[in-house]
């Protein structure tokens, strides 16, 4: 396949730690509009896989393009955010001492140079949108307090609000229902879902019925590399996943 | 060995017979001092010098002092030293005492110009003709340094007499840096020029440097200078290559210090990721407890006092350990998880801990003296060494060494690293986490303890000492790598020598100054050090 | 927009700050020069300088906060620039000299001349005209702090390790200055003043003067750092303060947030060093000391880091509890700023300041996390010790 039509394009990308191989030879293609899940036992390297694209870990070898032409490896982190890659951790990160209007605000995609912050007065146009964010996550009620003081879930929401509002062209997710309820598992994905086809998404996730509830390709890593990719029912029935993941 | 038994009776013999035949023609001479004005005083000094007897030196120095005086009663020739109103007389020869003797009793030897010339010259001879090999050797050196040409008779009079090498070779010297430097350099043969050159070559040191140096630009023959210019290009590089080592032993002590001074650090910091402010406080009560330890010898058992360092080091380390055990359990407890806070709240411990000594020993320096082992030094080859510090750079690698093996090899060392590295899974399995924490702590704090006692010897025991060697130590641990004590190692010894290497050409401030920016360029390139540790551990 | 700037930072706890200052610069001279000096209400001119070392570390502090309290970088270094401010002044205060020294010299300051120099060094060049000096007061520590943080920003030296390399830069710079070669004095510095801007500085009216020069420059300092607070870069800076790598991948290029944030500050550090100096009538290398710089980080904490009214009072009071151990009691002076250094690390983790909103979370029966905006914006930082 050639990397010009893809959004994102992994080749051969290898990163160790003191010996340790965190990934070994990965290669990973994303179409634009494509929702992705990845799975795989832990020390697979699902999270360096993440910190890899989004310039935290720079690979010993390897190429990363992003919308065909882009050398990620050699950008940095804001630098690669700033190209539409937003990416969501295992733990809610949010900014406890701000609002969740301010949490909003920061994340809602504007000019990132400082004398622009230092100058930025709200317009009409970010203002409805953050209000618009806030219906969405369903935090309308709650946007003048603090985000120290949400609940874990209504974290979970603010964050993937200000991934919204940060309107990336690619969104990493990392287990983004690991302690929701099953109720709000369900409307995570449905949010996830209705993301999809104006954004690209990769999620990385244990939970194998939100998984199912995604419907997409599911990508199984081990030890650094794939090791199947296809439906979860075809990657369910690789004997090869059975073993090193599904089986045990 | 026999012959060299042989040779020693021999000169036994000699010196032994030599002696007691001189000693009894000397007291005529000694007696003619006193009569016959200065031609008379003069023409016995002669005499006395001819007889080549070391035992008239005290006499002839004593003459050259004014102390020589003739005791009117008798007319005996004796020393005589002013005691209140009276004079205290001795005998010049056998220093028996003579009793007292009113001023009026006694008159003094007077000197003239050329007496006191006289006087010299025969000081001169007579020394390098003394029976004490010592004795010849500095009145060879003395004889070098000055270069004056009337010693140059005696001298080779001296050279054909001696026995023992190294005093041979000490008077070849002299006698070589008379020649060239002297009127008698034109007079001499090239062969003669070119020996006297190697011989100062030879000795090789910054003296015969100046030495060859000089001739090479003074108006001697222009094969004087060829000559002088050749072993000066010779002596440069011998005398930069021993410069070199012995920067790099500079280098080496001053990093040992540093590795004294960091190690503990490398503990609180490196293992346990305290910032101990007060660390440098450690090491200052470590070595006041070296002054307390001295002051019980001096009071209690001054003949023991040489061992009153080994006593102090493990109460050093006890004392130290002691208090940073306190503060860990009063202070550092609750402040893990918060470096910066912890930084602050030692630093104001350390501030107490400051006034809290200079309150009870005061602010002045206290005198910490070294064991007779530790004092003096040795050469090897062109360095000299002082054992005081010989024995810091030992002692700084034994307590490296001591700690790699208790933090590999112990129970307890498993356990720190245990809590360091997983403590929720040490406390799971039954590792008692704070306690380890403070014994942690206290084998950092009374390792500086240690170096305490080592940085007493070669610096001032004030409430500030510490102070002088904090930021170094924190300056040393950064740069080797958080959490590895190899790192340590060669942080100080890198810094250590960078430093001394340095000070030649910049000077000791500079050369500091260069080293701290050296060091802030450093950590930005390699914020983790020189031995940084990988992965995903370390990425909080 | 300057003015919609300046604005946006002005809160209640700002009017009241501005309030006090304003009330200060107008009563001080009052009772300095008009009330007669039997009066109760009289203040003497050695007050009024002291009351004006109080303000210039006051603005040192509030400087300190806004790199510490707000971005998390914990300067132990903030004296030197302070320390740069001030040599930039005395040097100005030294050419106004001119021949009236010791050795009558017109250009070359005494201690040039005791040491044989034949002329000007090209960094003295300038300085003897107040403009220039006024900008370099700005520009030097500016620039220093732009070069250092640059490199230490880009290469992700963070937390303990900023301190300590920021110890470093000022243990340099004293040691530098100590030298005599490098222009500035060397161990006695740069003292002996005339005259500023051709007033006696000696006099009652340059001193008062100097003290509401002080006062002004501290509003200012203030309404620009609350100004720059409550901007969204400000959030952007709280935000990296207490989660750095997020902020990044939102986009946010924090090296030069931070980067904006100490170099700004710097210059204010600069700023109160210059205004210190005609006050104290000496500057000399023993400002640099690292002690001083890890000084100024308490006077925040008692104060209460992360507010900036906080900072100013925290080096208020710490300095009036100096001057008065330091004369009454002095043995026991270090005895009680260590212990300050201890106990507000262990029991007032939010400063003076912070200690309302401390005391209302522990009250019984109420749970903090349903009271929002009760807690004071620096919480979070309290927990991570960032």
């Amino acid at each position: 396949m050639s990397a010009e039509s893809t959004l994102l394009y992994l080749d051969g990308v290898s990163v160790s730690f003191d010996g340790f191989k965190a990934l070994n030879s990965l290669s990973l293609v994303m179409m634009p509009g494509e929702m992705r899940a990845i799975i795989g036992p832990n020390g697979a390297g699902k999270t360096t896989m993440m910190d890899v694209i989004t310039g935290k870990t720079r690979p010993d070898t390897g190429t990363i393009l992003f919308e065909g032409g882009t050398d990620l490896t050699r950008l940095r982190e804001a630098a690669i955010a700033n190209l539409g890659i937003g990416r969501k951790f295992q733990r809610p990160t949010v900014f406890e001492p701000h609002t969740v209007w301010d949490n909003l605000e920061l994340a809602l995609k504007a000019p990132r140079r400082p004398l622009k912050t230092l100058t930025y007065a709200i317009s009409r146009d970010d203002r409805s949108r953050i209000e618009e964010i806030l219906d969405i996550t369903r935090l309308s009620a709650l946007r003048s307090r603090q985000a120290g003081s949400l609940s874990h879930g209504q974290k979970q929401w603010l964050e993937i609000g200000m991934l919204l509002a940060q309107d990336p062209k690619l969104l990493l997710v990392d287990e983004p229902v690991a302690g929701m309820t099953d109720a709000e598992t369900e409307q995570t994905a449905e949010l996830l879902c209705s993301i999809a086809g104006k954004h690209s998404v990769i999620v990385v996730e244990h939970d194998m019925s939100f998984v199912r509830a995604l419907g997409v390709k599911v990508t199984v890593l081990a030890e650094g590399s794939v090791l199947a990719e296809g439906s979860l029912d075809a990657v369910s029935a690789n004997q090869q996943v059975i073993d090193t993941y599904l089986g045990r | 060995m026999r012959r060299a038994l042989r040779w020693l009776m021999a000169v036994c013999v000699v010196v032994a017979t030599s002696t007691a035949v001189y000693a009894a023609d000397l007291r005529p001479l000694v007696q003619a001092l006193g009569s016959g004005g200065y031609s008379g005083t003069e023409k016995a000094l002669v005499q006395l010098s001819e007889a080549g007897d070391p035992a008239a030196v005290p006499v002839i120095e004593a003459l050259q002092a004014g102390d020589l005086y003739v005791r009117k009663a008798d007319g005996t020739v004796v020393i005589a030293r002013k005691a209140g109103d009276a004079f205290t007389l001795t005998d010049p020869l056998t220093r028996a005492a003579l009793g007292d003797a009113p001023a009026a009793a006694v008159e003094k030897i007077r000197i003239n110009n050329s007496l006191r010339r006289a006087i010299s010259a025969s000081l001169g001879a007579l020394t390098l003709m003394s029976s004490d090999a010592g004795v010849r050797r500095s009145a060879a050196d003395a004889v070098f340094k000055s270069r004056d040409a009337s010693a140059l008779e005696t001298l080779t009079a001296a050279i054909a007499k001696e026995q023992d090498k190294g005093v041979r070779a000490a008077m070849e010297q002299a006698r070589a840096a008379i020649l060239l430097t002297g009127e008698a350099a034109s007079k001499m043969t090239d062969a003669e020029i070119q020996a006297a050159t190697d011989t100062l070559t030879a000795r090789g040191d910054r003296d015969a440097l100046v030495l060859l140096n000089m001739v090479a630009g003074s108006g001697a023959s222009d094969t004087t200078k060829r000559s002088a210019a050749a072993a000066v290009s010779t002596l440069e590089q011998k005398l930069a290559f021993w410069a070199a080592l012995q920067n790099l032993w500079y280098g080496l002590s001053l990093g040992s210090v540093l590795l004294l001074a960091a190690i503990g650090l490398a503990v609180t910091f490196g293992v346990m990721g305290v910032i101990n402010m007060a660390h440098g406080e450690m090491v200052m009560i470590g070595a006041y407890t070296t002054f307390l330890v001295q002051e019980f010898f001096r009071a209690h058992a001054p003949g023991l006092f040489d061992l009153s360092i080994l006593v102090a080091l493990p109460a050093a380390f006890l004392v130290s350990g002691g208090v940073g055990i306190v503060i860990e359990r009063s202070v550092i407890r609750w402040l893990y998880g918060r470096p910066l806070e912890t930084l602050l709240a030692t630093w104001g411990l350390s501030l107490a801990l400051q006034q809290a000594v200079r309150s009870i020993f005061g602010p002045t320096n206290r005198e910490v003296g070294a064991p007779s082992w530790m004092s003096g030094a040795f050469e090897l080859g062109g360095l000299t060494i002082t054992y005081g510090r010989l024995w810091i750079v030992i002692f700084a690698f034994a307590v490296f060494a001591a700690l790699l093996v208790a933090l590999k090899r112990t129970w307890f060392g498993l356990s720190i690293r245990a809590v360091t590295q997983n403590r929720p899974m040490a406390n799971a399995m039954g590792i008692r986490t704070a306690r380890v924490d403070a014994l942690t702590f206290g084998l950092g704090s009374g390792i500086a303890g240690l170096a305490g006692v080592a940085l007493s010897q070669i610096d001032n025991v004030s409430p500030n000492l510490g102070q002088g060697y904090i930021l170094d130590s924190f300056m040393v641990v950064v740069f080797g790598g958080v959490g590895n004590l190899w790192g340590t190692l060669v942080g100080a010894l890198t810094l250590g020598t960078m430093n001394k290497f340095l000070e030649p050409y910049a000077g000791a401030v500079l050369g500091k100054i260069l080293v701290l920016i050296f060091i802030i360029l450093f950590i930005q390139r390699r914020p983790r050090g020189l031995f940084a540790l990988k992965g995903r551990a370390v990425e909080v | 927009m300057l003015l919609r700037f300046f604005l946006m930072g002005l809160d209640r706890k700002a009017g009241i700050v501005l309030t006090i200052l304003a009330i200060l610069a107008v009563a001080v001279p009052v009772m300095t020069l008009w009330v007669p000096a039997d009066s109760p209400f009289h203040l003497s001119v050695f007050t009024v300088s002291l009351l004006g070392k109080y303000l210039c570390f006051a603005l040192l502090a509030l400087a300190l906060d806004l790199v510490w309290g707000y971005c998390g970088i914990l300067s132990l270094g903030h004296a030197a620039f302070f320390a740069i401010g001030g040599y930039a002044m005395g040097m100005y205060l030294m050419r106004q000299i001119g021949p009236r020294g010791v050795y009558g010299n017109p250009v070359l300051p005494d201690f040039m001349v005791f040491l044989n120099w034949k002329e000007l060094p090209w960094y003295w060049l300038g300085f003897d005209q107040f403009w220039f000096a006024a900008i370099m007061v700005l520009v030097v520590p500016g620039a220093l702090a732009f070069a250092f943080g640059w490199f230490a920003f880009r290469s992700r030296v963070t937390g303990v390790y900023l301190s300590i390399i920021t110890q470093a830069l000022t243990f340099a710079l004293l040691l530098a200055f100590f030298r005599n070669d490098m222009g500035f004095g060397g161990n006695n510095g740069l003292t002996d003043f005339k005259d500023i801007l051709g007033y006696d500085i000696q006099a009652d009216t340059t001193r008062v003067a100097l003290f509401v020069a002080t006062v002004a420059a501290l509003a200012l300092s203030y309404m620009i750092a609350s100004g720059v607070i409550a901007s969204k870069l400000g959030k952007v800076l709280v935000a990296l303060r207490d989660a750095e790598s997020r902020v990044r991948f939102m986009g946010y290029d924090t090296e030069s947030y931070k980067l904006f944030a100490w170099t700004l500050s710097a210059c204010m550090a600069g700023v109160a060093g210059a205004l210190y100096v005609p006050q104290v009538g000496i500057i000399n290398p023993s400002e640099f000391a690292p002690a001083s710089s890890i000084e100024a980080v308490i006077w925040v904490a008692v104060g209460g880091r992360g507010t900036l009214a906080g900072a100013i009072l925290g080096a208020v009071l710490v300095n009036m509890g100096k001057s008065y151990f330091t004369g009454a009691l002095p043995e026991l002076w270090l005895f009680a700023l260590g212990g300050l250094f201890v106990a507000v690390t262990l029991f007032l983790p939010k400063g003076l300041l912070g200690l309302g909103g401390q005391l209302k979370a522990k009250l019984p029966g109420r749970k903090t996390a349903a009271l929002p905006n009760v807690q004071p914006a620096n919480h979070t930082a309290d927990q991570k010790g960032a």
